[in-house]
């Protein structure tokens, strides 16, 4: 047997889990509803700016995720996003601001490996497995829908 | 001189003293507590506007350089240099070595690597088979963060036991004789255990099983208890780590006490500065002891004091891959004698 | 009142997302992936459509929102297109976002560096 998978391996495991800190949850989960409610908020404000236009509801809200990216990418290249993150946690990351940063923090940092396999490649990190498994999703239900209701 | 294995991967030495350590960090090492025990501190994490990469680079190149001024020798008297750092392929220290132009050799064994240099630096001294050799070990938080954490702007959360990577460097030039008032008197080379941890966010639980088993033999090989050093420094446990040793030290019949701490633990003020489980990397116990440690050694308020560096032995390849975080950790005693004292 | 329901929605979805990042061993990327498939999944049965007409941009800001957008532009496409559509309808109500986030993200990389 493996060291890593014998007894004396297991009891440490045991012990580790016994005497880590606990995570400040309750904290995290209250940061993370005021931050995201307030993203959201802005978000609807934008919403409502451009429905005050004659857009309707669903034609404004292309722009507004267009205008939220936008702020996403400003306040992650003048470095306050991750700030943001590191108290708001999820409810900075889970809104469309957060995936804005996801794409371009990885591309800031990876400005000197080049703009193609630095810049160009990096920019996907997250937002790859995000695009492939979010387009995959779709059009799964799409189909499944299409197959039921003879319409998706 | 002279060097006796005593017992498996364990050796006495002779004859192999400190003529010069030199310790540099970066701005929030320069805020912590040691802050006032480095040669320098950095301005900034930028360096010239170069790379991260570049600038862990520099750092150790001035460390180096610094090492080298303050023991009154010059580049030719130094006949080895070893150390190592984090990057993959050691860059940082195979690429400085284009400059000083000394031989090389390129050591890894991750946070391990500075005592891992100290060791064999001293095996070689002391079987003769060199005069003055430079060891140094360096990180940067940066560089790091880039190659085993996430992008440096992506926002995210730290756990509470993830560890800080340093940016700080140590340079140690270790001489033959006993020249000088502090002395390396015993090594013990580590192994390799791995009880199955896989978190890298708390590689304090993953190391403190190696540093026990290192402590252990090195003890039992010197005929020594942790009470017969006036302190104990593992290199980056941090506080989970440390309370980690600790449990596991009793379990052993091993004691712990205020003799023991953590270069890790004590590089930071901890919770002011957002650390979590305290300072990481090669440059950690490197930029640790060769500041603060040794001036405490060096002025005669320590008479002994036993090093064990510790390292994850891991690459982002197999965290993905789902495998546990081997680690190492390699121990070195150190004792104060008075100048121009005899080795007897 | 749509402002009040924005920001508890909104808020709840991130709370939901917090949980699952801090009680699993999921990272960031691991959790945003899991809402946007969960947001594919209530979009096809019908359900986020209504969580969008309640709560506005506390719905459709948050990721499970983007995978809204691509079921409901394949609802859309397929109408008009027919089963074509199931390829074309989810990037063409998107395009806009994604667009941005690439030129955005292109921009910010070339003007910023990144910071301690």
């Amino acid at each position: 047997m493996h060291q890593e998978d014998s007894d004396q391996a297991k009891a440490y495991q045991q012990l580790v889990k016994k005497t880590q800190p606990k995570k400040p949850i309750l904290k995290n989960v209250v940061w993370a509803f005021l931050y995201g409610g307030m993203i959201c908020l802005v978000g609807q404000c934008i919403q409502t700016a451009f429905m005050a236009t004659g857009m309707t509801s669903q034609a404004a809200t292309s722009p507004t995720t267009v205008v939220l990216i936008g702020v996403g990418a400003l306040l992650t290249g003048l470095g306050w996003y991750d700030q943001i993150t590191k108290r708001g946690g999820m409810g900075a990351t889970l809104p469309i601001t957060g995936f804005a940063n996801a794409m371009v923090a990885p591309a800031m940092e990876f400005r000197r490996e080049g703009l193609v396999m630095g810049v160009g490649a990096k920019l996907f990190t997250v937002a790859g497995p995000v695009l492939v498994y979010g387009l995959s999703a779709a059009f799964v239900v799409g189909l499944v829908r299409y197959l039921v209701t003879g319409v998706a | 001189m002279g060097v006796t294995q005593i017992a498996l991967g364990s050796y006495r030495v002779m004859d192999v003293c400190i003529a010069a350590t030199a310790a540099i960090g970066g701005p929030k090492e320069g805020k912590g507590p040691l802050g006032p025990y480095f040669d320098e501190i950095w301005p900034s994490e930028d360096h010239k506007g170069t790379s991260f990469e570049q600038a862990e680079r520099a750092l150790i190149e001035d460390g180096m350089e610094l090492a080298v001024k303050k023991s009154g020798m010059s580049w030719e008297d130094i006949d080895l240099v070893m150390g190592g750092d984090l990057l993959d392929q050691i860059v940082s220290t195979n690429f400085a070595a284009r400059r000083h132009q000394r031989p090389l050799l390129g050591l890894f064994s991750a946070c391990a690597v500075f005592t891992q240099g100290l060791g064999l630096g001293a095996l070689l001294l002391a079987g003769n088979s060199a005069r003055s050799i430079l060891v140094a070990a360096v990180s940067h938080h940066m560089a790091a963060e880039r190659q085993f954490r996430f992008p440096i702007e992506l926002g995210y959360q730290r756990t509470p036991t993830a560890a800080w990577t340093a940016t700080a460097t140590g340079a140690v030039v270790l001489v033959s004789g006993t020249k000088h008032p502090t002395a390396i008197d015993a090594v013990t080379m580590g192994r390799v255990i791995d009880f199955g941890s896989k978190n890298p966010n708390d590689m304090g639980s993953a190391m403190a099983p190696a540093a026990l088993d290192t402590i252990q033999r090195h003890l039992e090989a010197t005929g020594t208890t942790l009470q017969d050093y006036d302190a104990v420094y593992t290199g980056d446990l941090g506080v989970m780590g440390t309370k980690m040793l600790t449990l596991l030290g009793k379990e052993h019949g091993l004691i712990f006490d205020y003799r023991f701490n953590d270069c890790g633990q004590i590089l930071y003020h901890l919770k002011e500065q957002d650390v979590h489980n305290g300072g990481s990397g090669p440059g950690c116990s490197a930029g640790v002891f060769s500041g603060y440690l040794h001036q405490r050694l060096e002025s005669g308020e320590w008479r002994r004091l036993l090093l064990i560096a510790t390292g994850a032995l891991f690459s982002p390849t197999t965290y993905q891959q789902g495998e546990s975080i081997p680690c190492i950790a390699h121990a070195v005693s150190l004792v104060y004698r008075d100048r121009g004292g005899s080795s007897s | 009142m749509t402002f009040v329901w924005a920001f508890i929605v909104g808020g709840l979805l991130c709370v939901i997302a917090q949980l699952v990042l801090d009680l699993t061993s999921f990272t960031p990327a691991h959790v945003l992936v899991l809402f946007v498939v969960l947001g594919a999944l209530f979009g096809g049965v019908g359900l986020y459509r209504h969580l969008v007409a309640f709560a506005g941009a506390g719905a459709t800001v948050p990721l499970p929102g983007f995978g809204y957008t691509l079921v409901e532009g394949i609802a859309a496409a397929v109408k008009t297109k027919g089963i074509l559509g199931l390829l074309t309808g989810g990037l063409t109500a998107a395009a806009g976002g994604i667009k941005a986030a690439v030129l955005f993200g292109l921009a910010a990389a070339l003007i910023f560096k990144p910071k301690a």
